[in-house]
């Protein structure tokens, strides 16, 4: 399995095969239809097998799938599952991602949903199951023996007569010509082989010799290169451009003006860049932005769309009779994804149509808004998945498929474009949220909880440009489209269901609405306030988006109740829980981790030039996709501030592991993710620019940073729906840490992230 | 515009270009070789690492006019996904990847410090290696790899 197939090849060999592109004018009306997974009807139906799986005539299996492989493991844990339901060997699978042309609309990547939505019993997986099942009923017929009675191995199915037919003598190369039947059923954790099993990545071996295609390396015959001129700051526009500057130079082949956005083509890329940082651009005056030094109470003075997600009513009432009242604040910066790789994009626009290669999560809501910008109609764009740099969420990928799309357009030639390093983090990507909570709690005579309250204040502007919102990102919002902005409005009472997909709720509160309870936890006392400001700034989903944030407020709160009341942290919490699988991983963790019973902070360590301590932090993600518990240890330098985790212990419940090489591979990566968000990353700015723009201002840690050791305790059920795995462990990281910092310090921060300055300011701090 | 010669993997390619190039564009857009990226163009993270006669250079910011004579060997060159180096073999046993972009950086870089200084400790390797990103951060698995590397050749 050494050797992909090439883009090219694929689409070759064996997207036109089985996809009817005959039916697509057809269909044409129903593009902007709803859809299932939140999506829009596109040309190849989600109902039907055929859009989902083919066998071919020398018995290769292909399967179509809308969710695609960002470095998270996608790619080969499908093939898995496809070989695993199909009964066939990994290497007679091919896997085709995410092209509007030939693979089904399961919207964006993104969320942890890709588990959820193909490895239950709809999706990639609900096809599989079909797929086999078609073949075992032909089957059936041809070798005169009853479909129960048959045995596949390897693609060829077998009867206890010892009669024996191929998948491909049973096809002969045609479609199933099938709905997907939702009651096919899947196979039994129990007998899988394949699936469940830690198979080695399927990418790794042209991924260190060099020979995996991003899309960084796509190249197309005639292709020129593009840069892009974004405004200095934020909220300059063009006032004029000065085309004389950069006429001379070598290769210039245009420079693209469309409102605010700029960008130059040439023959090289080096002229492009070149050219780019030569063009003298008269920019108008920029945004005053709120000062970085307030900009906490500028949140907290913003007018605000609310949502309350639980309220019990009595919160006022139960804290006033309280034996001990507790408020605490916690304060999360903005962060980039800083993705590796700077995001780049190939476009090949010619009349009526376009082609786009990008690295985008969501290929069709991208072909919609490249329809747009470009004046075409959705079905004349063909965008076609191709890997970037892993993106942690909505980076710049978006946004430079436009950029590419605009250029081309513009040239008439096939164009890619590159973004800078700064083009990226300072007005390409959209950043993680800043974050505001607010706490307060209530405990009774014998130290248990008696009421939660939370206020939380998150900032948005822009976001996903789904379906129809190209100005949610930079490029379509220079453009002159709109952004989605925060529409003040007061919170109305709570009805239906709990929603927690934010992890807005804390795990200790029951949940209840109307009397149905959707919590994980016992505190019955309960109100929940998500506020979204303005931000000056385009935001939109970062690894954990809000679950993080969310998370860090409410376990270092339970921490301090835990110190207040001078209870174990561990015991308090289970008390305070009801989820038995979250029960579950947080025991896991604790004994794992040789947890040693006793309230926080440690006992003093007199002349210790190290402090050291240990955390705990739990979480129900996104309220039930994914449980999971964390111990960290770490040692603080009192002279420095500067913390050093040590060790991490991490149990985990996600469901029936599909494989459990790349399930720890994600664990392992979302806790060192983490710990670089808690300690060291954070944007910054001036009065009207950002000014983490490079790697020497945001600062993620290198491999010269010490690693702590990591112990991953994988709970695999063998029954039970499968659950995202790729953001649960960094959404634990800053909790714990800070509260090991709080137990071997004394000192409480409340702030993230971490930096020695602050760790420093908060010991001079504690009385 | 100017002529060059260059020596890459092992094979030499005539190219006509700016003399200030970066030598990462001329792998890339003319050689099509895929090893080396783009990551920050400034050459802090470590992504478009090559081998310049043996030592780990960042070709974002290496103009194309200061390599003419020397031996350019990038991940491809390194050996192939058939017949691995030795240390691109201990990523693939060790599954020390996740997106994969930063790892002309990580591999080139540990390459070329084992190469002169054999027996490292954890904390040379990482000092080695203080200049190097990986937002995945696989940091355990890819230290894990580096060390049986090292191991293995001194064995």
């Amino acid at each position: 399995m050494s050797s992909l197939i090439s883009r090219r090849h694929f689409l070759r060999s064996s997207g036109a095969l089985v996809v009817s592109f005959s039916a697509a004018p057809l269909l044409q009306s129903l593009a902007f239809a709803q859809g299932p997974f939140d999506t829009h009807m596109s040309h190849v139906d989600p109902n039907q097998l055929d859009s989902w799986i083919a066998v071919s005539a020398d018995g290769l299996v292909t399967a179509y799938t809308g969710k695609c492989d960002l470095g998270q493991g996608m790619y080969t844990v499908q093939t898995q599952l496809v070989a695993e339901e199909l009964c066939v060997a990994l290497d007679r699978v091919r896997l085709i991602q995410c092209d509007t042309s030939i693979t089904p609309d399961q919207g964006t990547t993104s969320g942890s949903q890709s588990t959820p939505t193909n490895f239950n019993n709809e999706g990639l997986a609900q096809a599989c199951a079909t797929a086999r099942e078609s073949l075992l009923n032909m089957a059936s017929q041809r070798l005169h023996s009853p479909a129960h009675q048959l045995k596949v191995s390897d693609g060829v199915i077998s009867s206890n007569t010892g009669a024996r037919i191929s998948y491909a003598d049973l096809l002969r190369g045609k479609h199933f010509n099938l709905p997907v039947n939702s009651a096919a059923r899947r196979r039994h954790p129990a007998d899988w082989t394949i699936l469940g099993k830690p198979v080695p990545s399927l990418d790794i071996r042209d991924l260190v010799t060099g020979k995996f295609e991003f899309v960084h390396h796509v190249q197309v015959p005639g292709m020129l290169h593009g840069r892009v001129v974004r405004p200095p700051a934020i909220g300059a526009t063009v006032v004029n451009v000065d085309h004389n500057s950069v006429a001379r130079l070598p290769g210039l082949v245009k420079v693209v003006v469309r409102k605010n956005f700029l960008g130059v083509v040439a023959q090289k890329q080096f002229q492009a860049e070149q050219a780019a940082a030569q063009l003298k651009v008269t920019w108008s005056a920029p945004e005053n932005l709120p000062p970085q030094d307030d900009f906490y109470n500028h949140i907290l003075k913003s007018p605000s769309r609310d949502v309350l997600l639980v309220d019990s009513g009595d919160t006022k009432q139960q804290l006033a009779h309280s034996v001990s009242q507790l408020n605490a604040t916690y304060y999360h910066p903005y962060q980039a994804h800083a993705s590796m790789g700077a995001s780049c994009a190939v476009a090949d626009v010619q009349p009526g149509k376009a082609t786009v290669w990008s690295a985008t999560q969501s290929v069709y809501p991208t072909r919609n808004g490249v329809a747009q910008l470009l004046g075409l109609q959705p079905d004349n764009v063909r965008v076609i998945f191709v890997r970037g740099s892993g993106c942690y969420g909505l980076n710049a990928a978006d946004t430079v498929s436009y950029d590419a799309a605009l250029l081309s357009q513009a040239v008439g030639k096939p164009v890619r474009v590159q973004l800078s390093r700064p083009d990226e983090m300072a007005a390409g990507e959209n950043f993680g949220s800043a974050c505001v909570i607010e706490q307060r709690a209530g405990v009774d005579a014998r130290g248990a909880i008696t009421a939660w309250e939370c206020e939380t204040w998150s900032v948005s502007l822009g976001g996903r440009p789904g379906y129809d919102r190209p100005g949610n990102v930079i490029t379509g919002a220079l453009l002159g489209y709109e952004p989605a902005t925060i529409t003040p409005q007061a919170a109305a009472q709570p009805t239906g269901e709990l929603r927690n997909g934010s992890n807005a709720v804390p795990s200790y509160a029951v949940g209840c609405i109307g009397g149905k309870c959707g919590g994980v936890g016992t505190v019955r006392s309960e109100r929940v306030l998500a506020r979204t400001v303005k931000s000056p700034f385009f935001t939109g989903p970062l690894r954990s988006p809000l679950r993080l944030q969310n998370t860090f407020a409410h376990e270092c709160f339970m921490d301090e109740i835990c110190a207040r009341v001078k209870a174990d942290p561990v015991a308090y919490r289970l008390q305070h829980l009801a989820h038995p699988r979250l029960i579950a991983v947080l025991k896991a963790a604790a004994r794992a981790a040789n947890w040693n019973a006793r309230p926080s902070p440690k006992t003093a360590q007199p002349g210790s030039a190290q402090l050291t301590g240990r955390g705990v932090a739990c979480v129900s993600y996104e309220g039930d996709n994914g449980y999971v518990a964390l111990v960290a240890e770490v040692a603080v330098d009192p002279a420095s501030g500067r913390v050093q985790p040590t060790g991490f212990v991490i149990a985990q419940d996600c469901g029936p592991v599909s494989n459990p090489a790349g399930m720890r591979n994600q664990v392992e990566g979302g806790l060192l993710q983490g710990m670089s968000r808690a300690l060291g990353e954070e944007i910054t700015w001036d009065q009207n620019k950002i000014t983490s723009t490079t790697w020497s201002t945001y600062h993620s840690l290198t491999l010269g940073f010490e690693r702590p050791s990591i112990e991953c305790v994988l709970i695999n059920p063998s029954e039970g729906e499968a659950m995202g795995a790729g953001e649960t462990a960094i959404t634990l990281v800053a909790a714990a840490l800070g509260n090991a910092i709080f137990d071997a310090t004394a000192a409480r921060i409340r702030q993230v992230p971490f930096t020695p300055a602050r760790v420093k300011a908060a010991l001079a701090a504690r009385t | 515009m100017s002529a060059f010669s260059l020596k890459v993997n092992g094979r030499t390619h005539q190219v006509d270009l700016d003399p200030e190039t970066p030598l990462l564009y001329v792998l890339g857009d003319e050689l099509a070789l895929r090893g080396p990226k783009f990551g920050c163009g400034l050459g802090q993270c470590g992504a478009c690492t090559v081998l310049m006669d043996g030592r780990a250079v960042r070709s974002c910011v290496t103009p194309v006019s200061a390599v003419e004579k020397a031996e350019i060997v990038t991940l491809e060159g390194l050996g192939t996904p058939q017949n691995p180096h030795p240390l691109q073999q201990a990523f693939i046993d060790e599954g020390a990847a996740q997106c994969g972009f930063c790892l002309s950086g990580v591999i080139l870089t540990a390459k070329a410090f084992i190469d002169e200084n054999p027996d490292p400790s954890d904390a040379e390797l990482a000092q080695a290696l203080s200049r190097v990103l990986c937002r995945c951060f696989v940091h355990s698995r890819m230290f894990a790899a580096i060390k049986t590397y090292a191991r293995e050749k001194n064995a």
